[in-house]
């Protein structure tokens, strides 16, 4: 099975985020960057895949000098090599963008399986699995928390309201990774070593055969045209009362009579 | 330039599902002040019958592709379809309720179309016939406005967010289409269906939500029990779903659902930053949290201060009386 991952780096969720000075995108001094939590969820089930079928893990980044911290995560968990695509051209775009990058680099690999995060926590798109499915002419199945693969299908299962669908497609095809998939394993003490000596190539646009118009800012489909801090919600108020039987009746009435939702 | 706003009505067993009648009014909302018309494509089996009745919600026309290939949804073959349709109509907007579903669809589409596609959208206006979508980012830590280049800007809605309306009154042109399908390359082996029949959380009017606080998964029953008087889903934050209290379906948050329901009443939640990310767009937010200084007040319309265990009960007894009443 040759797999390939597709992962972003991202500020850590605790982190605060401000909006930078152009208005249009955040203010990144002081932002811890960690994998995004959903990729780890990617790259754990490649590496399960790889363990029970044989075969190679790559892992694979669009991205600036530092997303290479990422990718090593992923080499020390286990991945086989890492493919950086660090190309000042290929920054600032939107997920259609970033896919016609990731495609082409693909086009080029042998693959049977690619495996994206469900969404990233950055931009919060969860757009980028199934643009690559597109543009690869590949089925992608997104949003899944139970995988199985044989005979050259794979069987997935995506929660849906009141149910979850059971998915049938043929590889190779692209997957999407929800929290449920599995447990990501940490990175060990040996593997951080081990993952020093692995291959991690970093590729241009050119190298890929990609045109700097198609990609990037210049080849986004939709741009960023204001960023604000989120709307402010007005001051609540504190239910007060002697005992918690007297704040209940009075939140009863509150919701009922001025609220108006019950 | 483009024009028209269209709204992709989501469907299941020949059922349409509340999210298309959100999207169908706020297509006419849209429509209204960019003065165009409302579009809307349905896809299913055993559908047809509601097209006309999409007329109360805005449509001006419904595009009708009813039979066998639109049921049960394929990513593919609805993509391949609505980018037919709108190959030569060219609407300057399409919008699709951010479902699973829509989710699942729009990337494909948008790449099919060379559209773009914002996601998850909780406002919309319109700039001189061109969409401006407004999304949270960043776990809603910021909020964007973003506009495609492209001439068509698809957008999902995030759910219970858009207010359906069926006071517009329009009769719609029902036209029955036969859009090009493309090439099957999924199946559904099945849909298993929720046994518990429980409205799900991103369609819930109102979550009852436990936390940590709850301490045991027993202790869920006294949320049930508020949840079954006041009509509302369960929910969970994620500690009480690692604890193993609660499914993972039932988590609220960055890496669980994200909500928008009428009223979310967050019992033995602190207020963790993810967590916030999942249900800060709720209309009206009761926080149930011993600690003053829990971080869920900040963010709660109403606040109660005291032992869930204590609280709980209690209100679920006074709700019986304001809905009885
Ligand atoms: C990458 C990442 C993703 C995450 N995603 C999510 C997510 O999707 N959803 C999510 O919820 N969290 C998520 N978290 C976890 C989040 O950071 C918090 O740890 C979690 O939300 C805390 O859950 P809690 O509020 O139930 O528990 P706690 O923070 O422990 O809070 C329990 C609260 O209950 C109150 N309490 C206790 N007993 C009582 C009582 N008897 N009466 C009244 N109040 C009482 C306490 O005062 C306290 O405020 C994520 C974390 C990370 C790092
Ligand atoms: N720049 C990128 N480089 C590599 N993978 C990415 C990039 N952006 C997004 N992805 C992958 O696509 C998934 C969905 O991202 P998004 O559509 O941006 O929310 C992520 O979880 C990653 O697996």
């Amino acid at each position: 099975m040759e797999l390939i991952v597709c992962l972003k780096q991202v500020p850590d969720t605790e982190a605060m985020i401000k909006v930078g000075a152009n208005g249009k995108s955040i203010d990144e001094a002081e932002i811890k960057w960690v994998m995004n939590p959903y990729d780890e969820f990617a790259v754990e089930e490649a590496l399960k895949i790889k363990e029970a079928q044989g075969g190679t893990v790559t892992v694979m980044a669009v991205g600036p000098a530092k997303t290479v911290e990422a990718l090593r995560t992923a080499l020390a968990m286990g991945a086989d090599q890492a493919v950086h695509i660090d190309d000042e051209a290929a920054l600032g775009g939107d997920e259609y963008s970033a896919a016609v990058v990731m495609a082409a680099a693909i086009k080029g690999m042998s693959c049977d399986l690619v495996l994206t995060g469900q969404r990233t926590v950055d931009d919060d798109r969860g757009q980028l699995g199934g643009i690559l499915g597109e543009l690869l002419g590949i089925p992608s199945v997104s949003v899944i928390n139970k995988l199985d693969l044989a005979d050259g299908a794979l069987i997935a299962e995506r929660p849906v309201e009141g149910g979850t669908l059971v998915i049938k497609a043929s590889l190779p095809a692209v997957i999407t990774a929800q929290k449920g998939l599995n447990e990501p394993r940490y990175a060990s003490l040996p593997g951080i070593m081990k993952a020093k000596k692995k291959p991690l190539e970093a590729k241009k646009l050119a190298d890929l055969g990609v045109d700097p118009s198609q990609a990037g800012a210049a080849g986004a489909l939709v741009e960023v045209v204001k960023m604000t801090p989120p709307p402010e919600r007005a001051a609540g108020q504190v239910i007060d009362g002697e005992t918690a039987a007297e704040k209940a009746a009075k939140l009863a009435d509150l919701l009922h009579n001025e609220a108006k939702v019950v | 330039m483009a024009s028209g706003i269209w709204a992709v009505a989501e469907t299941r067993n020949g059922e349409i599902r509340k999210v298309t009648y959100e999207c169908i009014s706020e297509a006419r909302r849209l429509a209204d002040a960019a003065g165009t018309d409302v579009t809307v494509v349905l896809l299913g089996k055993g559908v047809a019958d509601a097209a006309a009745g999409m007329g109360a919600y805005g449509a001006d026309k419904v595009l009708v592709a009813d039979g066998d290939d639109f049921e049960p949804y394929l990513t593919e073959i609805h993509a391949s379809a609505i980018a037919s349709l709108a190959k030569d109509a060219a609407p300057a907007v399409i919008l699709i309720g951010a479902s699973s579903q829509g989710k699942d669809l729009s990337p494909v589409l948008s790449a099919k179309m060379k559209a773009g596609l914002s996601t998850d959208c909780t406002a919309f206006r319109m700039d001189g016939g061109k969409l401006v979508a407004t999304r949270p980012m960043y776990a809603g830590k910021v909020f964007v406005e973003e506009m495609a280049k492209s001439e068509t800007h698809i957008a999902t809605p995030r759910p219970n967010v858009m207010e359906a309306d069926d006071s517009a009154g329009k009769t719609p042109a029902v036209e029955t289409v036969s859009p090009e399908i493309g090439t099957k390359m999924t199946e559904v082996v099945e849909l298993k269906a929720d046994q518990s029949g429980k409205v799900d959380l991103t369609e819930a009017s109102i979550i009852v939500s436990g936390g940590r606080g709850m301490k045991d998964s027993e202790n869920y029953k006294i949320l049930e029990d508020l949840a079954e008087v006041i009509g509302a889903t369960v929910g969970a934050s994620r500690s009480a779903v690692d604890a193993g209290w609660r499914p993972h379906s039932d988590q609220v948050g960055q890496t669980g659902k994200v909500v928008s329901p009428n009223l979310y009443i967050a019992c033995g939640i602190s207020g963790a930053i993810q967590h916030l990310a999942g249900m800060s767009s709720s209309k009206v937010i009761v926080a149930i949290n011993k600690d003053p200084d829990a971080p869920i007040h900040a963010k709660a319309d109403y606040s109660v201060v005291d032992d869930l265990f204590d609280v709980v009960p209690a209100l679920t007894e006074e709700m019986k009386k304001v809905v009885n009443a």
